[in-house]
């Protein structure tokens, strides 16, 4: 692995390890000092396009978390307001030494020409670009999922395993959704079943292919799949225009159809867990009464996203670099 | 850890107890490595007047089984002893100094017994002593764990070449190696057979 730039380029070997490391990782947050000597010297840039909390403040706790020094780039207030491009943005960075480069961006497919084009040596990170891909955001739900409903509920060594059986449940904004397509990639990889929930004018165009099933009725789903996980998707009104934008005829038809309430909650399986990638919509997509029930692991979910994303540094930074070699190699 | 040049020192390498192309010599066989390890149980206790506060820390991969080993031991001399409050494991991985020079490693787990290290005498164990720079990055691991009162090294092969200045405690058998020789260290936990084995080299 060079880059972590689609769910959809990883092996399930390669997506076990990154769950694996990422549970080793995890268990050094729980100590008192929580920081690791592991990317001393080395620089991570957060090259954030669009707005962001959670991930860049995930990402760049990670990055401290492993002694490594953190660059907060942000489009607003940078050259990019004065309408510097992305190419010289990354050679601006590349000169001054960045050895892994965090991005998000709206454009899909920003990172992948980022790390193909040459502009940059280190290795590249999407953390989310436009409606494509949103890799350490399925890799924390994936986690998230092994952690609460593989080996007998936590309480065996889950090593090594992945989410062979599980049934996953996505719901909502189908279509604005990068995190919906990361997980699609990620769970069939690992073996989970994935059902996708939808209104049809939230849900893509070409979805045949995708590796999962679509369906139109939230309340079917519960009742016929039983699902293990269900994650509730943000409905994305900033890419919309006003109101539903001409996707569905109104917020208050939207939840009643497709929004996850105390009612679905009691007819969900008792084992099964409720995900969100935030930020939330209460009232919209998840009701309060869902949004804080013990079964919701949506707090928790932020928590794995450092581990996770500690992780996936680790993987792409800790390893061999080109003119590093030992020459009599001792150890 | 394994040691010797350019070993990916994950458990790929292990189960070959006939060292295939190059010509592997037996250098300690099950009985040599468990009276060894008796000496070393028995010394630890003399060290330290009993097994008060006593805790071992194994460095994985093969530190591991070695410490359960010496801590059954211990447990045998002093029956007060519940070996299993006594193990530990030291994953070092993330203090390694060689990181960059190498292909990702796998990270192993760390679990300290029930009681902490604070105040408490550590004994490390490895398989094999070397450079010393795995000791390094235990100690390094070990500060942001706790403080213990006192840390001590057990090894079951001392092959030389320093290149820190560490030394070990309690030492299962003095190997005069070659720097261009593999010393492998083989357990029945990890590999099916219990064996030090060392190959390659001009000899």
């Amino acid at each position: 692995m060079k880059h972590l730039l689609s769910t959809a380029d990883l092996s399930r070997d390669e997506a076990v390890l990154i769950l694996d490391t990422a549970a080793q990782m995890a268990a050094t947050q729980e100590r008192a000092i929580k920081k690791l000597p592991t990317l001393r010297g080395r620089t991570v840039v957060n090259l954030f396009y669009e707005d962001s909390t959670r991930t860049r403040i995930s990402f760049e706790t990670a990055a401290k978390r492993l002694s490594a020094d953190v660059i907060n780039f942000s489009a607003k207030g940078s050259s990019v307001s004065k309408g510097e491009s992305l190419k010289d943005t990354a050679l601006t960075l590349q000169a001054m030494g960045a050895d892994a480069v965090v991005i998000r961006h709206p454009a899909s497919g920003a990172p992948h020409t980022l790390a193909t084009s040459g502009w940059t040596q280190g290795a590249v990170l999407n953390a989310g670009d436009g409606t494509h891909q949103h890799p350490t955001q399925a890799l924390l739900d994936a986690y998230t999922m092994r952690r609460h409903l593989v080996g007998e509920g936590g309480t065996a060594d889950v090593t090594g395993r992945d989410l062979t059986g599980l049934r996953v449940a996505i719901v909502g904004d189908v279509l604005h959704s990068r995190v919906a397509r990361s997980n699609v990639d990620l769970l069939h990889t690992l073996g989970a079943e994935v059902t996708l929930v939808a209104p049809p004018t939230l849900l893509p165009v070409g979805i045949g292919p995708w590796p999962c099933r679509v369906s139109y009725d939230l309340d079917a789903v519960i009742t016929d799949e039983r699902p293990d996980a269900i994650m509730m998707l943000r409905v994305q009104r900033e890419r919309m225009s006003s109101a539903g934008g001409g996707f569905f005829p109104s917020a208050v038809e939207y939840t009643r159809r497709y929004g996850l309430d105390g009612r679905r909650m009691a007819r969900l399986p008792e084992h099964a867990i409720v995900m969100h990638p935030g930020p939330m919509n209460r009232g919209l997509e998840i009701s309060a009464t869902a949004a804080d029930s013990p079964r919701a692991v949506i707090v928790e979910q932020v928590a794995n996203g450092v581990a996770v994303r500690m992780a996936a540094l680790y993987l792409l930074l800790a390893q061999e670099t080109p003119g590093t070699t030992l020459q009599e190699d001792a150890r | 850890m394994s040691s010797g040049p350019a070993a990916p020192a994950q458990p790929s390498e292990a189960p070959d107890p006939a060292g295939s192309a190059t010509t592997a010599t037996e250098v300690l066989g099950p009985h040599e490595i468990a009276r060894a390890l008796t000496r070393i149980a028995h010394e630890i206790l003399e060290r330290n007047k009993g097994a008060a506060d006593l805790v071992l820390l194994g460095i994985p991969t093969r530190g591991l089984p070695l410490a359960h080993r010496l801590a059954a031991r211990l447990a045998e001399v002093e029956p007060t002893v519940d070996p299993a409050a006594l193990v530990g494991s030291l994953d070092i991985t993330m203090y390694r100094d060689d990181l960059r020079h190498h292909p990702t490693r796998t990270i192993g787990a760390t679990v300290l017994p029930p009681g902490g290290i604070d105040g408490r005498v550590v004994v490390l164990v490895d398989d094999v002593l070397f450079s010393g720079r795995t000791i390094r990055a235990a100690l390094d691991a070990l500060n942001d764990l706790g403080r213990p009162r006192a840390v001590q090294l057990a090894a079951l092969v001392d092959r030389g070449h320093r290149e820190l200045p560490i030394r070990p405690d309690f030492v299962g058998k003095n190997l005069p190696t070659s720097t261009t020789e593999r010393v492998r260290v083989l357990l029945t936990e990890t590999d099916g057979t219990d064996a030090v084995l060392i190959d390659g080299g001009a000899r």
